[in-house]
């Protein structure tokens, strides 16, 4: 016999068939400890197709200065958000690169972007809504943190990816740090910065309609507003245009990043 | 120009790549180094500007002492050094003239320079270096859209607009053709001479070398075991630097690969 098989993943067959049994057994388990009430299955249903069947007739009309005036504060919210986080995000995003920053430095800034990036927004936005009150401060608050953790992690292992001997280059001329900074390392990741920059301004807009959810303001408040009020018809209409206005971004940001490679 | 003592550098791990170095170029010279892989030429014309930190041992440059220095002086002492690389260690996003201009650098303020505002007799010093090179025209194209060739002329024009005592020079043929190679060897023998400086060229090629300078000098495991003119490089040199192997033999024919 000259057969082949792959080797299994565990060696051991006891081992082997002793895992699988075990995962089947607690899936199975699992699974019956999910209570179903159908009863409440059936009405929800009903109340889930109105709601989508509202997005046949959606109503742009009946709340239409609420509907702009949520807009207005989540384009508002997200531009100056993305804006401070990308400034703040650069002295992180060099901090946190090892081949440039200091070791106490370096342990500073990456914990700082763990931090960032360990909450998801919508916790972070819980956490600024206790501390600022209601409205679109503890949204721009919370938007620009996640702008520094998200931004200066990528810059910084995009910096910790550059060509050194450019940066060599550079410094035997006789440049100063802040001159070597500019020239042999900026132009290396400059490009990809603006990029991401317009990615996450990306995000940043569909997160706010998310966070006004908890009380942070824009467009996620008023959507938030018209659940309340079983008013389907201007829910549908806001989550339409919430659509739109994310492919139009993305579209757009596509382009910009295109034209920047 | 160039006086190095005692030069020693020993790598975090106990490598000692060059173990106590005398050597001295006067102003004008050409000189090759030339060694096996991991004999320490790399390393060391990167002690003398510092982009490796010796050991022990001194590096004075035209009159400065260059180790021991703070970090100002350093810089000072940089820009009296013009250095050339292998891969061109050009900034690829950067047009032409910026890289030349960079050559600048140590001269000019930071906001100057981070705004491109270089004084006219730069940017004129520039567009001269760029046609003597013969790059007119070239100067506001991506340095990443040029060949091999035109990559090492700005690199050189890099060096040279520091307006350099000394040239420290690392492999500026190992990423060219043949024909490449030798004109960039005869432009920079033709700058050095227009401009009496000293230069240290790195160089694998020992027949190159042998073509364009007055001075060899053979490095192996770190210490100096030839210094003298190319004619004095016999076959019995170059076992005693590279190992040994059939000198004497031509160069084989080019579908022979056996060599």
């Amino acid at each position: 016999m000259n057969g082949w098989a792959p080797a299994p993943l565990i060696a051991n067959p006891w081992a082997r068939w002793g895992f699988y049994s075990g995962a089947a057994l607690y899936l199975m388990l699992a699974l019956g400890s999910v209570q179903v009430n159908w009863a409440r299955l059936a009405e929800g249903l009903k109340r889930g197709g109105s709601f989508v069947g509202a997005f046949a007739h959606p109503d742009f009309v009946s709340r239409a200065a609420e509907i702009s005036e949520g807009f207005i504060e989540s384009l508002t919210m997200t531009v100056v958000a993305t804006a401070v986080g990308v400034v703040l995000a650069i002295p992180v995003g060099i901090g946190a690169a090892r081949n440039l920053a200091p070791l106490p430095i370096y342990g500073f800034c990456r914990a700082l972007i763990a931090l960032s990036r360990t909450f998801p927004e919508i916790i972070i936005a819980i956490l600024l809504v206790k501390m600022f009150g209601f409205g679109p401060l503890a949204g721009m608050l919370t938007l620009a943190f996640a702008t520094i953790g998200f931004m200066a992690k990528l810059l910084a292992e995009d910096l910790e990816d550059i060509d050194e001997a450019q940066v060599e280059a550079i410094r035997a001329s006789g440049a100063s740090a802040a001159q070597v900074l500019v020239y042999a390392v900026q132009p290396q990741v400059m490009a990809r910065f603006v990029g991401l920059s317009i990615y996450r301004l990306d995000i940043n807009f569909r997160e706010s309609a998310v966070i006004g959810i908890v009380g942070a303001g824009g467009i996620g408040a008023t959507l938030n507003t018209s659940f309340d009020r079983y008013e389907f018809d201007t829910t549908a209409a806001i989550l339409l245009l919430i659509i739109g206005i994310v492919m139009a971004a993305e579209y757009g940001s596509g382009i910009i990043r295109k034209r920047l490679q | 120009m160039l006086t190095i003592r005692g030069l020693t550098k020993t790598y975090r791990g106990g490598d000692r790549a060059l173990d106590s170095v005398d050597l001295d170029v006067p102003a004008g010279q050409l000189m090759a180094l030339i060694g096996p892989s991991g004999a320490g030429k790399s390393t060391l014309i990167r002690c003398v500007n510092r982009l490796v930190e010796p050991t022990a041992g001194s590096v004075e440059v035209d009159g400065t002492m260059v180790t021991g220095s703070g970090t100002g002086a350093l810089r000072l002492a940089r820009r009296r050094m013009g250095m050339i690389f292998q891969e061109y260690a050009l900034v690829e996003r950067l047009s032409v003239m910026e890289n030349v201009l960079s050559g600048r650098l140590g001269y000019v303020g930071f906001w100057a320079s981070w705004l491109r505002r270089f004084p006219q007799t730069d940017v004129d010093e520039a567009f001269r270096l760029l046609d003597r090179a013969g790059l007119t025209g070239m100067q506001d194209k991506r340095a990443d859209q040029l060949s091999g060739g035109q990559r090492q002329r700005v690199g050189i024009c890099r060096a040279l607009i520091q307006n350099p005592a000394l040239l420290l020079v690392d492999e500026p043929t190992a990423s060219l053709d043949p024909k490449t190679s030798r004109q960039i060897m005869r432009l920079l023998v033709e700058l050095c001479a227009e401009r009496s400086l000293a230069a240290i060229v790195n160089i694998h090629d020992v027949a190159l070398a042998r073509m364009f300078v007055q001075r060899i000098v053979g490095l192996r495991a770190g210490r100096i075991v030839f210094d003298g003119p190319p004619e004095a490089l016999t076959d019995a040199m170059l076992t005693e630097i590279y190992g040994e192997e059939d000198w004497a033999a031509s160069a084989p024919p080019a579908d022979d690969e056996t060599a």
